[in-house]
């Protein structure tokens, strides 16, 4: 069932065009700072964005910082919306549970899918984004081709392999926080007939969690809300890493994903399917 | 001879409708059963009870000999079905829809092997044997149906249970698939539909169930329905002379044609031409399906409405 899912997914054009836009909006800020060399000071715009200009490499890191807050939320959004609604919709759930495909099993092969297209999603925006930095801006000072170090948020000068290891460790914990997100989207799926609708109900509580999270008022909740750990991965690229905000906000995505799977399958499991 | 299907007081309400109102219905294994009632009498309910699809508020359910549905993962490989109008993947070709569909129930990893040649005989069953490429989106109304009924065959299922299986075919399309579905019959394979359209049924089954407002009112053999009903039929040129001569039986005259209380055409034949009548036309009236369904249904939504009106939730 998760490879049905999987090719399910990989042959819908929604999916294709998510990551295309999402590849293509850092493309755009690079074309903009490489034609303009305007880049935003140390300190403003978005992060990093004031050091690629001067390494290249540096740019996969700006990119995610870059379509991490609106753009890659609404694509899992959707996608995660669409799991259980869009099958009801389309009346495909009834024929894949009369196949007979037990309902956990669909749940999980839609965790699953939505998994891999968080993961593709990051990683594709990362690889994309290093080879158009690279065009862009080249390898920075002194630089010979990927010999060149990057410097780290503290300063220190970070080797080629071991800048891969962080990014690598970016897209993964990323990653989980899109799935956590996605968990909760299946969750919703699971409420409604309507895969709009259960976008919208992701995409209002990452709204919502983003107003709380400045809130002193809303401090107690402040660590449990979904957004407030997405920017520990900058955390990653100092030397040496700070793992702390990275470890919480590890946790309480981990957490989202069981609560949000295990409602959905609580509620799943023992729903009349009538569409 | 087993039974394919049984149920026992089996009830389904959502909120204060009752869909399906204490059903215990028995479908005898190998024959071609027709579920009648008009539309909201509960036969879709009914069907998706059975698949497991909804729950059963209460009573209890065996399909293929074993309780449903906690033994779905056994019993419904053995069902081909078509619930509610067919679906597919919009996006993909018939042949892929059916491929994943295959791979998606599929658990054994044999069961992969021969998965071509079994979609490809499913849809060559169905008339789709030489369709294209083209995504299902692109498909007619019939085309769909076509293959949803392709998918409901794509495991040779003991029991086909389809809800309206004939919706969007032209009439050629519906006599292929009634003698498709003679033919699955006559090997061994035991067919239910469901269905509002009384000539689908009476041309394709030979056991009928009528439900009404949730109710099962009826279990019969059609045969036994469309028995001779004591009346004869008479077409003749001289309709004064006959009726003088069969005096008193005549229970309608209407022009050129009547209605007499006799048993036998034969005899009636006999004694008409002996004494002089022309015939032109003789034969035993039988009520046809529907009559006898809108006698059912009619009498059991009034009666239900008075008296069951509290019980049933429903005003």
């Amino acid at each position: 069932m998760i490879g049905v899912e999987l090719r399910l997914m990989l042959r819908r054009r929604r999916v294709w065009l998510c990551w295309l836009l999402l590849c293509a909006l850092p493309a755009l800020v690079a074309v903009l700072l490489a034609t303009t060399r305007l880049a935003p000071p140390p300190g403003r715009g978005g992060a990093f964005l004031s050091a690629v200009v001067s390494n290249g490499q540096l740019f996969p890191a700006a990119a995610l910082a870059l379509v991490l807050p609106v753009f890659l939320p609404i694509t899992v959004a959707i996608v995660a919306g669409d799991t259980i609604a869009g099958e009801a919709a389309a009346g495909t759930l009834r024929y894949l549970l009369v196949r007979p495909v037990s309902r956990l099993r669909l749940l999980v092969a839609k965790l699953v899918s939505v998994a891999a297209f968080v993961l593709l999603a990051v990683l594709f925006v990362t690889v994309t984004s290093y080879f158009v930095g690279i065009a862009a801006f080249g390898f920075g000072p002194g630089g010979a081709l990927g010999a060149s170090g990057v410097a780290s948020l503290s300063g220190a000068a970070l080797s080629p392999v071991d800048l891969i290891l962080r990014t690598a460790a970016v897209v993964g914990y990323l990653a989980l926080c899109m799935l956590a997100l996605g968990a909760v989207g299946l969750f919703f799926s699971t409420l409604t007939d309507s895969a709009l609708g259960a976008a919208l109900g992701v995409l209002a509580l990452v709204v919502t969690s983003a107003v709380l999270q400045p809130l002193d008022a809303a401090a107690a909740i402040g660590p449990f809300l979904p957004t407030s750990h997405w920017l520990a991965w900058i955390d990653l690229y100092r030397d040496p890493i700070l793992w702390d905000a990275v470890r919480a906000g590890t946790q309480v995505q981990l957490g989202y994903v069981l609560v949000a799977f295990g409602a959905a399958w609580a509620n799943f499991t023992t729903k009349d399917v009538t569409s | 001879m087993t039974a394919v299907i049984v149920t026992a007081g089996l009830t389904k309400r959502f909120g204060r409708v009752t869909a399906v109102d204490d059903v215990d219905l028995t479908v005898p294994h190998g024959v071609r059963f027709g579920l009648l009632g008009p539309n909201g009498s509960g036969k879709t309910t009914l069907v998706r009870l059975l698949l497991g699809l909804v729950h059963a508020t209460s009573g209890s359910m065996e399909v293929l000999g074993r309780p449903m549905p906690r033994h779905a993962a056994r019993v419904l490989p053995d069902v081909g079905t078509l619930v509610e109008g067919p679906a597919a993947w919009g996006h993909l070709c018939g042949r892929a829809n059916l491929r994943l569909l295959d791979a998606a129930g599929s658990r054994r990893p044999g069961r992969g092997r021969g998965r071509r040649a079994r979609v490809d005989e499913a849809l060559d069953r169905v008339g789709l044997g030489g369709i294209d490429r083209r995504p299902v989106r692109a498909y007619s109304l019939g085309m769909r149906q076509r293959l949803g009924i392709a998918a409901a065959l794509l495991r040779g299922p003991r029991l086909l249970l389809l809800d309206e299986p004939t919706n969007g075919l032209d009439p050629r399309g519906i006599n292929e698939m009634r003698a498709l579905f003679t033919e699955l019959n006559a090997a061994g394979t035991t067919v239910v539909l469901s269905s509002h359209l009384l000539t689908e049924v009476e041309a394709l089954c030979d056991r009928v169930g009528v439900m009404d407002a949730g109710r099962l009112v009826l279990t019969e053999d059609l045969t036994v329905l469309r028995a001779p009903t004591g009346r004869v039929l008479l077409r003749t040129s001289d309709p004064a002379a006959a009726a003088a001569v069969l005096d008193g039986r005549v229970e309608v005259r209407s022009g050129a044609l009547l209605t007499v209380r006799h048993d036998d055409p034969a005899a009636l034949n006999a004694e008409l031409v002996t004494r002089g009548v022309p015939v032109a036309g003789l034969d035993a009236e039988r009520r046809s399906l529907e009559q006898v369904v809108l006698a059912l249904t009619g009498s059991g939504s009034d009666r239900v409405d008075v008296g069951h009106a509290a019980h049933r939730g429903r005003r």
